[in-house]
């Protein structure tokens, strides 16, 4: 078998059993790998109305054809199951060595089910498989744990592990690998938790076979000098990392503050730059496997205040923490964020769902709906970097008032009568894109399978960073059209194991080549996004059956009937509740978001 | 003028893009346990450096090599490898100080780096020229240039 690996490994942790199975060659055409091959295997075999937690749930490690191999950005798996957080389909992507390192033990994904009487963690050896005792690894954090098993196991294991937090089930609590990646969102962590699962650590000699080496070589190539060419692929990402839109978001008003309340911070402009930008503390590039970008940052803290650690201020989630809690910009406040994000990889939790459930709790505060009384004492005014990184670890051992925002923005709110204090939709926190200035980005958010998420349908590509196209963020009638395509095309490059960093200076055709090339099956540019279309709507299929609605469709009521308060975007809503109808045609669905059975039949779904 | 390989790790990612490479221009698949050069991280430090043949001037695996299967050509820099006269000891393995000699049992040959006929494929594919394949005498112009720039920092306002 080209391309793919042919295998899909399965661990049951109740019963001890492994076993394996043949990768379905008509699956795999279908769905491509990792996102696509994930879905579809878990969907198939899991009730969609499972409890997340309960051993019936299942959790699926896909890496893609991609993975392993010198596509370039293409070193990614992804981990599929249902999150506790939002109660849908959570894919959460991860770059680091661990994906690639599963297809080199041979396997296109590998499935884990049931629960284990005690903590166990999994040994991967190309076909040996063992189970082994994890009771002493269990309160580890990240880094040790992974440097545990790797002395137990074998010095260059590639380790993906939880930390406290996913052990005590935090909603939001992420899987890590290689230290400082994470499948960060949905609360995948907890998923591993709930089943005593502590780590997995593999190792692999095996090959994966190319269809066509010399197409592969002239594919990669290529799709390697379009994204150098690139200014936001090229040197822009090489230069800022993953805060390179944060001044672009600030001069068109739309970067969120304050818990949304704000979204604009006057004084960051071309003179006075948010300091999480690079400067002061960025000590190395950081470049993900088979990565040309290199928007990974290794952070020294030198602040006294803060211990000097090493961080990793690496993913959107820097900026979701740095302005979701209405910090000021000093150099003291990079340093807390930083350290503040690093206690989050380290406990194993999204820093984005953390940040802004932290920024809501903090809104409450200052409406005095919750006081010193239920924070153990804290004083939760915006801007107080000291409590945020005490916080953090207050929330990751689930102690004392962090146990209470352990569930998320949305429970913790909601259990206060107030939920209209927290930013999320289908449950999950969204990023600082302010909906109101970026219309595509709303629209993405309130149809996102996984629920509040950007990387889905990554529409600033074009309404703000002008990558290929520059589009007005405020107009509404395109933008069905984008995001539909945005969440298209990602669909299929999660599936295929690469970046969405990747399309910055790529196209859907340098993709389709690559794939095309590798497993020797033709994929034109236009079969490939229907891939991604496919992969869409089996995961919109797996929501209904567990129980959404187009109601959950929507945003949170500030940013429909509340406009921008201040800046270059004051006074604009969104308008989701408009576009939505036009999305919904646009995807063949009926108005209530149910997926007609001819565009079902279309996408070989019925 | 021969060529060598320059190291740089303060360049490193860690992508390992050098390891894939390797294995995808000797085998046509990624096979990168059987790769030439291979990376180490330590994840923690945030520090990675590339490691591979040194093509040393006076070779221990030439040198105990009992069958001549490793050798070098007259006027050649490059240490180089039979593989119809290896007899599959594995003594390069033990004497090599870097361990960039190493036994593949898919193979059943030696592993070790080739400089891909000149043209290495690891240094082609490495995003930041952390490895670079560089004519010997201008090889350590980078470091000696960066150096150079501490001294002029170091004299500056001295000079009328």
């Amino acid at each position: 078998m080209n391309g793919w690996s042919g295998t899909i490994l399965r661990v049951n942790l109740s019963t001890g059993v492994v076993s394996t199975q043949p990768t379905n060659l008509k699956d795999a055409v279908l769905y491509i790998g990792a996102r696509g091959l994930g879905d579809k295997l878990y969907i198939d075999e899991v009730d969609a109305r499972v409890d997340p937690l309960s051993p019936e749930n299942k959790i699926v490690f896909a890496p893609g054809p991609f993975s392993g191999t010198l596509a370039p950005s293409g070193g990614r798996y992804h981990v599929v199951t249902k999150g506790p957080l939002t109660e849908a389909i959570a894919g959460s992507n991860a770059s680091g060595l661990f994906g690639p390192e599963l297809r080199y033990a041979g396997y296109d994904a590998l499935i884990v089910e049931g629960k284990a009487p005690e903590p166990v963690y999994l040994w991967i050896r190309d076909d040996a498989v063992e189970i082994r005792k994890a009771a002493h690894l269990w309160g580890k954090w990240v880094p040790e744990t992974t440097e545990m098993v790797q002395a137990e196991t074998d010095l260059d294991a590639r380790v993906a592990c939880i930390g406290p937090a996913g052990e005590k089930r935090v909603l939001f609590a992420s899987i890590m690998n290689d230290v400082h990646s994470a499948a960060g969102r949905s609360g995948v962590g907890a998923v591993m938790g709930s089943k005593n699962l502590k780590a997995i650590a593999v190792c692999g000699t095996r090959p994966i076979k190319v269809a066509h080496p010399k197409a592969f070589r002239e594919a990669i190539l290529a799709a390697c000098e379009t994204g150098n060419r690139n200014s936001t692929g090229g040197a822009g990402l090489k230069a800022y990392g993953v805060d390179l839109p944060l001044d672009t978001l600030n001069e068109i008003g739309s970067l969120a503050a304050n818990n949304f309340r704000e979204s604009y911070i006057p004084a960051a402009g071309e003179d006075e730059r948010p300091s999480v930008l690079p400067g002061s503390p960025a000590r190395r590039l950081r470049g993900c496997y088979s990565c040309v970008m290199r928007c990974g940052r290794i952070s020294k803290i030198k602040n006294p205040g803060y211990a000097s650690q090493l961080a990793e201020q690496a993913q959107e989630e820097g900026l979701a923490v740095a302005f979701d809690h209405g910090f000021d910009r000093g150099i003291d406040n990079t340093a807390a964020l930083i350290q503040s994000h690093q206690i989050c990889d380290e406990m194993g939790m999204d820093p984005i769902s953390l940040g802004a459930t932290v920024a809501c709790a903090m809104e409450m505060f200052e409406a005095g709906i919750i006081t010193v009384k239920d924070t153990d004492g804290l004083d939760l005014s915006f801007g107080n970097s000291s409590v945020m990184v005490e916080l953090t670890r207050k929330i990751g051992l689930r102690d004392g008032f962090g146990n209470k925002l352990a569930v998320g923005s949305y429970r913790f709110a909601n259990s206060y009568g107030h939920p209209e204090f927290s930013m999320t939709v289908k449950k999950q926190e969204i990023p600082p894109y302010d909906p109101r200035g970026i219309q595509g980005i709303g629209l993405e958010y309130a149809t996102c399978n996984r629920g509040g998420c950007h990387t889905k349908g990554y529409t600033v590509a074009v309404e703000v960073l002008g990558f290929g196209e520059n589009i007005d963020p405020h107009t509404t009638a395109d933008k069905p059209f984008w995001v539909k395509l945005f969440q298209d095309l990602t669909a299929a490059i999660d599936a295929s194991g690469g970046c969405i960093f990747g399309t910055s200076g790529r196209g859907g055709e340098n993709y389709a080549a690559l794939l095309s090339a590798l497993t020797g099956v033709n994929y034109s540019t236009e079969e490939y996004v229907k891939a991604g279309e496919r992969i869409w709507n089996l995961e919109r299929l797996f929501n209904l059956q567990a129980g959404f609605t187009s109601k959950d469709d929507q945003l949170p009521e500030r940013f429909t009937a509340r406009p921008i308060s201040r800046g270059p975007a004051k006074g604009q809503i969104s308008h989701v509740p408009e576009m939505l109808t036009a999305y919904y045609k646009l995807r063949g669905w009926d108005e209530d978001g149910v997926p007609t059975q001819e565009r079902l039949r279309e996408l070989q779904l019925a | 003028m021969a060529k060598v390989f320059m190291i740089h790790p303060e360049r490193c990612t860690g992508c390992q893009n050098c390891r894939m490479a390797c294995s995808f221009s000797h085998e046509n698949q990624f096979r990168p346990a059987a790769a030439r050069v291979h990376v180490f991280t330590s994840e923690r430090e945030g520090y990675s450096v590339p490691m591979m043949c040194q093509q040393c001037d006076t070779a221990p695996c030439m040198k105990v090599c009992p069958t001549g299967a490793l050798y070098r050509a007259q006027g050649s820099t490059l240490v180089e490898y039979a593989r119809d006269k290896c007899m599959g000891c594995r003594m390069c393995t033990m004497a090599c100080p870097f361990g960039s000699a190493v036994y593949d049992s898919v193979t059943e040959s030696i592993l070790k780096c080739d400089t891909c006929g000149g043209e290495p494929a690891c240094a082609q594919f490495c995003p930041t020229q952390a490895i670079e394949f560089i004519e010997e005498n201008i090889a350590t112009r980078t470091r000696r240039r960066a150096f150079a720039a501490r001294f002029k920092s170091a004299f500056e306002g001295t000079w009328p």
